[in-house]
C-alpha cells in the first residue's frame, strides 16, 4: 500500500470514527432540550442558548477529528 | 488529490516584507479589518438622540447584547467592562466568516510556480489567526479572573490542598481544562470554517453551481453560528473564572 493511499484510509477512518461519540451526544443533548421546552415552553430561550452552547462543546469533539483527518490527508 | 480541487491546510505565501511572510489569511484579516472600520465609521459618523433607521438597528442590538451580559455576569458594571471585547470578538469572527462567500474572494489569484495561489482567504481558515483569537480570550479569561478575585484566591481554584488528595486532583483537572481551552478555542472555529471551505468545493466538484448553493446558505449560518459561540463561550468562562472557587461553598454548605 503506498502512502498515499494509506492516507486517504485513514482520513477516511479518523473521521468517519471520530463522529460516532459526538453524534450519540449531540443527539442526548437536542432530545432533552427538546423534552425540556416542552415541559416549560417559558424557559426556551435560555434553554436554546444554553443548548447551542452545549452543542458548540460535543461538535467540537467531531471537528478535532475532522482537523486531524484533514492534517493527516494534506499535509 | 484530483485535478481540479484547490485546497490548501495552511493558508499560502503570497510574498514578504522584511522577511515576514505576507500570506493570503492575513490579506483576508486585514480586508475584513478595514470592512469593519468603514462599516463602523458610516454608522457611527452621526450619532443624533433621535436615531435613524441605521442607527436605531444597531442600538437594539447592541442592547439586547447588553442586556444578555448582564444577566449573564450578574451585574451592569461587569457587562459594560467586558462588553468591548465580547462584541469586538464577535464582530470580527463574524465579519472574516462571511467575508468568505462574497464574490471575487477565493477565485482571483496569482500563480506561483505553476501553482494557483488565490489573493483572499477566509481568515479564519487560518490557524495562525484562530489561535491568535483563542489567546486573546484566554489571557482575558485568566487576567479577570485574578483582577476579580486576587491572584492567591484565584490560584486556590487550581492548586488546593485544603479539601484533601481528591480536592488537589480536582485543581489538577481544572488546570488541564483550563489550557485544553486553547486547543478547543482555535480547533473548533478553525475546524469548522476550512471544513465548510472544503465542503463547498467538493460540491462544486461534483455538481457545479447547483448543489454549492444550499451548501453555502448552511456555510453562512455556520460562520454567523461559530462567531456567537466564540463569543458566548468567552463570555461564559469569563463568568466561571470571577466566581468564588468551589471549594469554599460547600464548606460553608457543610457548616450550616
Amino acid at each position: 500500500m503506498d502512502l498515499d493511499s494509506a492516507k486517504t484510509i485513514a482520513f477516511a477512518l479518523v473521521v468517519g470514527l471520530g463522529v460516532i461519540g459526538p453524534g450519540i451526544g449531540l443527539g442526548i443533548l437536542v432530545s432533552k432540550a427538546l423534552e425540556a421546552i416542552g415541559r416549560n415552553p417559558e424557559a426556551s430561550g435560555t434553554i436554546q442558548t444554553t443548548m447551542f452552547i452545549g452543542i458548540a462543546v460535543t461538535e467540537a469533539l467531531a471537528i478535532f477529528a475532522l482537523v486531524v483527518g484533514f492534517i493527516i490527508k494534506f499535509t | 488529490m484530483s485535478g481540479g480541487l484547490h485546497i490548501s491546510l495552511a493558508a499560502e505565501r503570497l510574498g514578504s516584507v522584511f522577511g515576514i511572510p505576507i500570506t493570503n489569511g492575513l490579506v483576508a484579516a486585514w480586508a475584513t479589518i478595514i470592512v469593519l472600520i468603514v462599516a463602523a465609521f458610516f454608522i457611527g459618523r452621526r450619532p443624533t438622540l433621535i436615531p435613524g433607521k441605521m442607527q436605531n438597528v444597531f442600538e437594539m442590538l447592541f442592547e439586547f447584547v447588553l442586556n444578555y451580559m448582564e444577566e449573564t455576569l450578574g451585574s451592569r458594571a461587569l457587562a459594560e467592562r467586558f462588553f468591548p471585547l465580547i462584541v469586538t470578538i464577535f464582530l470580527f469572527v463574524f465579519t472574516a466568516n462571511e467575508l468568505e462567500f462574497f464574490p471575487l474572494i477565493g477565485s482571483v489569484g496569482v500563480t506561483q510556480n505553476g501553482v494557483f495561489v488565490p489573493i483572499l482567504r477566509a481568515a479564519t481558515a487560518d490557524l495562525n489567526m484562530t489561535l491568535a483569537l483563542a489567546i486573546i480570550s484566554f489571557v482575558t479569561i485568566e487576567v479577570s479572573g485574578i483582577v476579580a478575585l486576587g491572584i492567591l484566591k484565584y490560584g486556590s481554584k487550581f492548586v488546593n490542598f485544603k479539601t484533601g488528595v481528591m480536592g488537589f486532583f480536582v485543581g489538577l483537572l481544572e488546570i488541564i481544562g483550563n489550557l485544553a481551552r486553547l486547543v478547543s478555542f482555535s480547533f473548533r472555529l478553525f475546524g469548522n470554517i476550512f471544513a465548510g471551505e472544503v465542503l463547498v468545493a467538493v460540491a462544486m466538484a461534483f455538481l457545479p453551481y447547483l448543489l454549492p448553493v444550499p451548501l453555502m446558505l448552511f456555510e453562512t449560518f455556520v460562520g454567523l453560528l461559530q462567531a456567537a459561540i466564540f463569543a458566548l463561550l468567552t463570555l461564559v468562562f469569563i463568568k466561571l473564572a470571577i466566581m468564588e472557587p468551589h471549594g469554599e461553598e460547600a464548606h460553608r454548605e457543610g457548616a450550616h
